[in-house]
């Protein structure tokens, strides 16, 4: 870690993937018990990424996730009391009850939306930095997608015309190494992902995924260069979902991947990383870590009892929404 | 009133919206190709850039959710296929995202997207460059679903879609280009979902859509002089689609004939057949007629092209049939 970096930063940064782990720590529980009840990817190892890329934006910049895309929504500094309603399906979720845990948005700080489809919000990023483009808005666009994602042609496809455009986009590969049951090695010929940006002309960076500092400096660099005019940058996060694919569950029973495998990488838990190298710096004190998790838990017991207490979407609001009726101006 | 031909209207409902809109953007494959999209938008990426009327690389799926997040993201977007054959490609775009987006989010997001989908049918083109798929999209909660069959119609609908702030699925067919018929120099509106009724008459109700309503005027005269009174309604909207309209037709004449562009099975007509069958059952006097593609895939040849397109005659037999010898 480079003593370069501002105290407070590392702190925002520890803060930040501290609540996203009590958040989906909870969430696992919640889910065991019955009480969320939609499909729900956890996010559980991954939390470097999230936090790293968006600690280098700016409240205005976008960002699109996918069907695992918790982490995304709070480190971009969606409401969490919104994010857990959402997934008790209640009318006071981000999407007031009628998406669950894959549908996701928080416009408010430029979250433009995340959807189940693989791949399908990454051309949607593309066209969402055309328009800032286009607009001369300065914004950075943010596409958030898995290892699986770069299997579709719609990734190509939009690696190219951003390429081409020379647009705002930065592509974050969170390589977690599988797809559903699938690892990458049975489903691409090389583990390299970054080859997919020099058939495209734009930088391939391959960083710790599990190391928070090193992603927000990537990241940041990507969208300097982004903000400069110098196009896109493809960012390959290296890193590990500790949980099964979807649900609470760890799937070691269903001989899809190793335990050992599993527990290697829980040993580079990015958290414990971060936060141990805070403490031996002398730049947080154990009673402040202490306080940030304390915090933590707090802030996730209020979003769960506001879901709790919060209604159920009325019935009678089943036909609203399709179309809006507001006017292109 | 000057005319115009129906591809002058479009190009002229295009450059008028692109001077007045800042924010409009334009992108489809072949916009800057001379023959993809013929008059239709001629010179306008000279009149407009070529940063406002992107031209992109073959790549449906991606130019298609490229259209969708710059219309989320703050710019009304037309996207143009210059052959709806080819949107085929890009349609987990339209039907999973832009037709959900609204409606998952509670209505916090609309996609202010116009999906023009050129139908180019004949011409030995054959079975991939001329499919008229109308009822794939009609199917689908979250779009709106237009085809204007007159020069008016596709000016004013299209104005009407970019205004609309949700997503469109506008369908011109090319057999349509060279039509010609008044249009307003000024910009205007076509409400969409709403019908017209291009003749009045007594004995049938004869429903048609896009290019088959030109083809029913030219069987209008022929069924005159058999002593039919056709009422001939041009839908316009496939999707929200007149049914008052057409309902309040049927209780007058008591029968019912559609002539659809597209294919017979799960299509358009039989759509409007079955809300007749359903909501003006006791009026009709006659079974209602479908008039519509086989259920085939359009041949190239063009013996075979001519036995597939049904024309004025076609329905002119149809609706005579829909009459049976009761009409006097
Ligand atoms: C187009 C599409 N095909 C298949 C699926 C089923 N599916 C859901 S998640 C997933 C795996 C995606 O893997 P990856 O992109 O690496 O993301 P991860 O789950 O590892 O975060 C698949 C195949 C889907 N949702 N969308």
């Amino acid at each position: 870690m480079g003593t370069t970096f501002p105290p407070f930063l590392l702190v925002h940064l520890l803060r930040t993937m501290v609540r996203i782990r009590i958040f989906e720590e909870r969430t696992a529980d919640l889910l065991l018990r019955g009480e969320i009840r939609c499909p729900t990817h956890l996010y559980i190892g991954q939390e470097a990424i999230a936090t790293g890329v968006c600690a280098a934006l700016d409240r205005s910049d976008y960002i699109l996730g996918t069907h695992r895309s918790h982490g995304h929504f709070l480190a971009k500094g969606g409401s969490m009391r919104a994010l857990m309603a959402e997934m008790f399906g209640k009318k006071t979720g981000c999407a007031y009850g009628r998406g669950g845990s894959m549908h996701l948005i928080a416009r408010e700080v430029g979250f433009l939306g995340s959807v189940p489809m693989v791949a399908a919000t990454i051309p949607i990023a593309v066209g969402s930095a055309l328009a800032s483009t286009l607009l001369e808005q300065g914004r950075v666009a943010v596409s958030f997608f898995g290892d699986g994602a770069t299997e579709e042609g719609e990734f190509h496809e939009s690696l190219n015309f951003a390429a081409l455009w020379k647009l705002p986009v930065l592509f974050v590969c969170e390589n977690n190494f599988y797809s559903t049951h699938m690892p990458l090695h049975a489903r691409q010929p090389t583990q390299d992902l970054t080859r997919h940006a020099l058939a495209h002309a734009i930088p391939g960076v391959a960083v710790d995924g599990n190391d928070v500092v090193a992603v927000y400096t990537a990241a940041h660099e990507a969208v300097q260069r982004a903000r400069a005019g110098l196009g896109p940058t493809l960012l390959v996060c290296n890193t590990y979902r500790w949980r099964g694919h979807v649900g609470p569950h760890w799937d070691l029973d269903k001989n899809i991947r190793p335990q050992k495998e599993v527990e290697a990488w829980m040993a580079r838990c990015p958290i414990h990383r971060l936060e141990t190298a805070l403490l031996q710096q002398g730049l947080l004190t154990p009673q402040e870590r202490d306080t940030i998790y304390a915090q933590a838990v707090h802030e996730v017991e209020d979003a769960v009892a506001f879901a709790r207490h919060s209604p159920f979407p009325d019935p009678v609001e089943l036909p609203a929404h399709l179309f809006t009726d507001r006017k292109t101006p | 009133m000057r005319t115009l031909t129906y591809a002058e209207a479009i190009r002229e409902a295009f450059a008028q919206m692109l001077a007045t809109n800042p924010r409009l953007l334009v992108i489809g494959q072949g916009v800057t190709n001379p023959w993809y999209v013929g008059d239709s938008m001629r010179d306008l990426d000279k009149q407009f850039g070529t940063r406002r009327i992107i031209d992109p690389p073959v790549s449906e799926q991606g130019t298609n959710g490229i259209a969708i997040g710059a219309a989320l993201a703050g710019m009304p977007t037309i996207l143009i296929h210059p052959r709806m054959d080819f949107l085929l490609k890009g349609v987990e775009q339209i039907i999973n995202q832009a037709a959900n987006w609204c409606y998952v989010f509670g209505g916090q997001a609309g996609v202010p997207l116009v999906i023009r989908a050129i139908i180019n049918r004949g011409g030995e083109q054959g079975a991939q460059h001329s499919q008229a798929l109308q009822a794939l999209f009609a199917h689908i909660p979250g779009l709106k679903v237009l085809m204007p069959a007159t020069p008016y119609d596709a000016k004013g609908l299209l104005m009407a879609s970019v205004q609309d702030g949700n997503p469109i699925v506008y369908i011109d067919d090319r057999w349509l280009y060279k039509e010609r018929g008044p249009v307003p120099e000024e910009p205007y509106t076509v409400p969409i979902g709403k019908g017209i009724i291009r003749h009045e008459g007594q004995d049938v109700t004869l429903v048609a859509l896009s290019y088959m309503v030109v083809e029913a005027q030219k069987a209008l005269p022929l069924l005159e002089q058999q002593g039919i009174s056709v009422e001939l309604i041009d839908l316009r909207s496939v999707k929200p689609w007149d049914k008052e309209l057409v309902l309040a037709s049927v209780r007058k004449t008591g029968r019912l004939v559609v002539a659809d562009s597209g294919w017979r099975t799960g299509g358009v007509s039989a759509e409007i057949v079955a809300t007749v069958a359903e909501e003006a059952w006791a009026v009709l006097k006659a079974p209602p007629l479908r008039l519509a593609l086989p259920d085939l895939p359009a041949p190239t040849s063009r013996t075979l092209e001519e036995a597939y397109y049904p024309r004025a005659a076609h329905i002119v037999d149809t609706v005579t049939r829909a009459c049976g010898n009761a009409h006097r």
